[in-house]
């Protein structure tokens, strides 16, 4: 527990398929700004940081979440996540 | 019963599946299959590439699978998924479900593929017959709807 703050500090985003193109990094760490507290809001912290994250979720209602690796929507709180990924509608089966 | 869920590069033997799956069971009497190969798309593509998330992809499958087997009485679930470079006419995906009578298993089967296509994390993407890499392959509003149909049917 005495890790808590430096765990929720930082943060393991990882990127599929033509969202992962888009930003050019298959993952990576991140210390997002105090009051990221939503899928929302880390999408629109990330839509600032390059042109290549811009284009990543230009149509952010396209783009999809998952926490911890569960289906996660815009709302869906961020607190305690360790691994944040962004992807396309899926496709397979 | 819990369901088995595999995520896997290889290739899999639909009648050996099937016989791991029902062996031992003198209870099952219907046994519903279902794979899905990769298209040509009419001499369009030469394979598709699957690439999915590791991790997700085993729990969100297994995820839709419990939930399967807790709508409908099973005596067996299964559910593969290969990733990797798939050619026309070589398997990608396989959902075998058991039962004592036909229409649990086709129903569980049909569910299971229906919600596996809209929340299990894996895209395609195309290689062209060409040689050169195509795009990736779009969500079909077709397969959210066949989702979706579930909600309302019991």
């Amino acid at each position: 527990m005495s890790m808590a703050t430096a765990d929720s500090a930082s943060l393991k985003l990882v990127y599929f398929a033509w969202v992962r193109e888009r930003v050019g990094l298959t993952e990576e760490t991140v210390t997002p700004p105090a009051g990221t507290a939503t899928i929302a809001d880390l999408v629109r912290w990330l839509k600032t940081r390059g042109e290549g994250y811009e284009l990543a979720f230009e149509n952010e209602a396209i783009v999809r979440a998952a926490i911890d690796q569960t289906h996660a929507k815009p709302a869906t709180a961020i607190t305690g996540a360790r691994e944040i990924a962004f992807f396309p509608p899926m496709t397979g089966g | 019963m819990t369901p088995l869920v595999r995520i896997q590069r290889e290739d899999f033997d639909i009648g050996a599946e099937i016989a791991a799956l029902t062996s031992g069971n003198p209870s099952i009497g219907a046994v519903v299959s279902f794979a899905g190969l990769c298209r040509d798309e009419s001499g369009r593509l030469a394979a598709l590439e699957l690439e999915h998330y590791p991790g997700m992809a085993e729990a969100e499958i297994a995820r839709v699978a419990t939930e399967t087997a807790e709508r409908w009485p099973l005596a067996g679930l299964l559910a593969i998924h290969r990733f990797g470079l798939i050619k026309p006419g070589e398997q990608i995906v396989l959902v075998i479900a058991a039962s004592s009578h036909r229409r649990e298993a086709f129903e569980a089967a049909d569910f299971l593929m229906d919600y596996l296509k809209t929340r299990a994390p894996f895209w395609k993407r195309e290689h062209l017959a060409d040689g050169t890499l195509g795009g990736w392959v779009e969500a079909k509003a077709d397969d959210d709807d066949a989702a979706k149909r579930w909600e309302q049917t019991p």
